[in-house]
Parts: structure tokens; C-alpha cells; sequence
């Protein structure tokens, strides 16, 4: 049985001064909002933090930009935030910037004990800048090392006292290899299940993988309201 | 003689253009923008599987307001629906598809395109950088690669150069470019005009790119 959090609060504990965090999510699409929201008024500083995006300026992790408590962010797209711009060119803000499916192997590596691996996304490019290339069969690869965390925040549909998970839809994304690489990963789930309820060969992310849930109910937010009318 | 197009006309004539690249039984990754347009001139009698690398193999149309769903989105954030026999994956799958060379087709935007296929389409230096998202694995997992973009940029200037100044997203990765003004493709040889669009001559297309084009001799004209 894993550990049960009373609240957001509690669980958001587990995050210290200068941790590194990941953070599910793609967008706004599955990201944890509550233990986001709970760790801005938490007040921890210097954290690295390691997700797909920075959210927007008054949600998501911008949350934790307006109120400066990041000071490092790994990420592949930024470009949704004018604080981000902002702390960026104030130099109170590093980036390092990572090709998606990189980023995302980046982080599947960290979590299935794989320090490095080499993939052909970004050679010749800046990102290739002091990374070690090396040629298979005539083409160029990077070097690309294996991302952990010291705490992984990730966001699922449904969860059960073992950690068992389930995500909705999108919002799959980065969550699954996040919940793998965090040394301590906090699951959101808006359901939570009784062991044995999940079909067993259904479940997206196994139990081994998560230290401790705590239910919520999400705003979700959405940032392209795009729909077809009727004709 | 140039031919004069409004913004909107010039987007559908791209966008139509590119619909023609799409065969049916493609798995296709369509880029963010104008890329993401040529959906909506797919050929209904085409069977073809967009991908989405936040997860989905199967993008359908916009949802009707009532069929929303804020767990569904297009990776440029647009909520979407799942098109019947569609299929979710984390982003790590995704990507290993996209890496992994099984997608047929990507259509992407650019900036600049060289003679040698390099692409730049994600940062200008002295700009604020907003991230490369998904391109830099895209450009290097598609079995082919077709970059659709104008034929200048806003002050006329060409976009498709001998090398590329801004820094790259790919090196030697497009196959095949399609403007407002005209087709061409990357091969060993160089940069192959094979399509004109109706309206303008060879010498102008010549004038308006720096890249060295070499005209194939069975070029076709693009009606409007």
C-alpha cells in the first residue's frame, strides 16, 4: 500500500530548496494543477525543473515562475509565457532547451537505468554544441545522458492504493516516464481506486513506480479552444 | 509577371499543394501552423493516420462544442477529437515511432531552406527562443520531409539559400520544398525546380531564390 497524502500540502513536503522536480504534462494537457498549486504557496526556491513546458502566466508551473521560485528549466517549448521571457533575458532564469522526443527518451532512460543513449535529433545544430557525435552506418548521432529526479509530480485518471495508474486520452504524454524517474513520485489522480478494481492489463504505469497519491479535482484549463460547427 | 495573392489564398494554394503529397495507407505528422491546414483539404477516399506527438496516432476533426474534451489536444494545443481506430501513446512511444522512421510523411513550416536540404525553422539569434518542441526529432524520423513556406520572406528576401544563416534545426533532412511559387526538390544533384505555379516564369523563380536551381525538364505548371 502506497502512502496516502491528506492533502496537497503534505505531499508537496517531500520538495526541497534546490530539488529537481519533473512535471507531467504536455501544455496544460495533464499536468498535476493541485500539487503545482500547492507547492507555489509551499515557497520552495531553486528548483530544477524538468517538463515539456513552463505552463502559462497565471497557470500551470508560470505559477511558480511569477513567484520566482525556479531557477533552472528543462524543457523543449517555452514560447506560451511572457514571465519566462522576461526572467530569461533578466538572466535570473537558466534554460536548457531539449528536443521533445529527446527529452522525453531523456527521461524513459532515466528511469529505466540508462545513463546515455545516442539519437540523431539535433546534430549539427546548437543543441549538438560540446556533445559527443558519433557515426553508426554512415550517420551522426548525439550523445544524449538520462535524466532522474529527485521528486516527479505526475497527474493520472485513475490510481489505486498500490500506485497502479491510469491517464486520460493526451494527457498520457510525459507523465508515464516521469512517474519511472522521480526517486519519490507523487501521483494526482481524480479517481482513486480499491486494488483489484484497474484491469490489471490496463494500467499505463505499474505501482513499482509511485511513492505516495493523493486525489483531486482538476480545473483543466484549456489554451486552444478549437471547434467545428455544425453545418 | 509576379502574381499578387492575399495572405489567405496564398496559405490554401500552399496547403493544397501539399494534400497532394499525402498517399493513402500515409501515417502523417502535419507541423504546427499552416502545416497543421493541409488536413482539412485531405482527400476523403485517402485512408490516411495523422500523428500527433503528444500521443495520438489518429487526429480527428475539431470537436462540436458539446464533444470537447480538455484531455484532448493536437500538439499545437488545439483541443481535437480521436479519429475512429485512433490510439494513445506517452510521449516516449511517440517519439520512438517518429525516430524510429515509421511515419511516411512530415509537412513542417520553415524559415530557411538550403540547396542541401539543411532546415532552420526554430530560433533567430537575438530573439527570444521559444524551443524547438518536436522538430529536431521529426526532421530526422520521416521517411520523407517536405517543408512548406513562402518563397521570400515579409521584405522579399529569399528563403531558399545556398546555406542557411539562421541556426539549423536538421541538417540535410528536407526532401522536397513547396511555396507560392513553386516546387522543388533536394537531391544529390542540388535543388531541382519541378513545379512552377501558374503566373510566374522560370527567370523569376531563378531571381527569387539564391539557392542554384537546376530546371528539371519535365517541369509542371501549378494552376491556381
Amino acid at each position: 500500500m502506497k502512502h496516502m497524502y491528506t492533502s496537497c500540502h503534505e505531499a508537496v513536503k517531500e520538495i526541497h530548496d534546490h530539488s529537481t522536480i519533473m512535471v507531467g504534462g504536455f501544455g496544460l494537457v495533464g499536468i498535476p494543477e493541485n500539487l503545482i498549486l500547492a507547492l507555489v504557496e509551499s515557497n520552495v526556491k531553486h528548483l530544477t525543473v524538468i517538463s515539456n513546458n513552463c505552463g502559462v502566466d497565471d497557470w500551470g508551473l508560470g505559477l511558480l515562475l511569477k513567484h520566482k521560485q525556479i531557477d533552472k528549466m528543462i524543457g523543449s517549448y517555452v514560447g506560451e509565457n511572457k514571465e519566462f521571457e522576461r526572467q530569461v533575458l533578466a538572466g535570473e532564469l537558466e534554460v536548457e532547451l531539449t528536443p521533445q522526443g529527446t527529452l522525453a527518451e531523456k527521461i524513459r532512460a532515466g528511469g529505466a537505468g540508462i545513463p546515455a543513449f545516442y539519437t540523431p535529433a539535433g546534430v549539427g545544430t546548437p543543441i549538438a554544441d560540446g556533445k559527443e557525435v558519433r557515426n553508426f552506418d554512415g550517420t551522426d548521432y548525439l550523445l544524449q545522458e538520462g535524466l532522474t529526479a529527485d521528486v516527479s509530480l505526475v497527474r493520472a485518471l485513475k490510481g489505486d492504493r498500490h500506485g497502479n495508474l491510469i491517464y486520460n486520452k493526451t494527457a498520457r504524454n510525459f507523465n508515464p516516464m516521469m512517474a519511472a524517474a522521480g526517486a519519490v513520485t507523487i501521483a494526482e489522480v481524480e479517481e482513486l481506486a480499491e486494488p483489484g478494481e484497474l484491469p490489471a492489463d490496463g494500467i499505463h504505469t505499474p505501482g513499482i513506480y509511485v511513492q505516495g497519491l493523493i486525489e483531486g479535482k482538476q480545473e483543466k484549463r484549456i489554451e486552444r479552444y478549437t471547434v467545428s460547427t455544425h453545418a | 509577371m509576379a502574381v499578387k495573392m492575399d495572405k489567405a489564398a496564398t496559405r490554401e494554394l500552399i496547403t493544397r499543394r501539399a494534400e497532394q503529397e499525402i498517399e493513402s495507407g500515409f501515417y502523417v505528422n502535419l507541423g504546427i501552423g499552416m502545416p497543421t491546414m493541409v488536413a482539412n483539404y485531405i482527400q476523403p477516399e485517402k485512408d490516411v493516420v495523422l500523428q500527433s506527438e503528444n500521443g495520438l496516432l489518429g487526429i480527428g476533426r475539431s470537436p462540436y462544442e458539446d464533444e470537447v474534451d480538455p484531455d484532448l489536444i493536437n500538439a499545437g494545443k488545439e483541443t481535437v477529437t480521436a479519429a475512429p481506430g485512433a490510439a494513445y501513446c506517452d510521449s516516449a512511444e511517440s517519439f520512438a515511432m517518429i525516430r524510429g522512421e515509421h511515419l511516411d510523411l512530415a509537412i513542417l513550416g520553415g524559415m530557411e531552406v538550403a540547396e542541401n536540404g539543411d532546415l532552420a525553422n526554430w530560433m533567430i539569434p537575438g530573439k527570444m527562443i521559444k524551443g524547438m518542441g518536436g522538430a529536431m526529432d521529426i526532421v530526422h524520423g520521416s521517411k520523407k520531409v517536405v517543408i512548406i513556406m513562402d518563397h521570400v520572406n515579409k521584405h522579399g528576401d529569399p528563403k531558399i539559400l545556398k546555406a542557411c544563416k539562421l541556426p539549423l534545426t536538421g541538417k540535410g533532412v528536407v526532401d522536397r520544398i513547396i511555396t507560392d511559387r513553386a516546387v522543388m526538390d533536394v537531391t544529390e544533384a542540388g535543388l531541382v525546380l519541378v513545379e512552377i505555379v501558374e503566373g510566374w516564369s522560370v527567370e523569376e523563380i531563378k531571381a527569387s531564390t539564391e539557392a542554384e536551381l537546376i530546371i528539371s525538364d519535365e517541369l509542371l505548371e501549378i494552376s491556381q
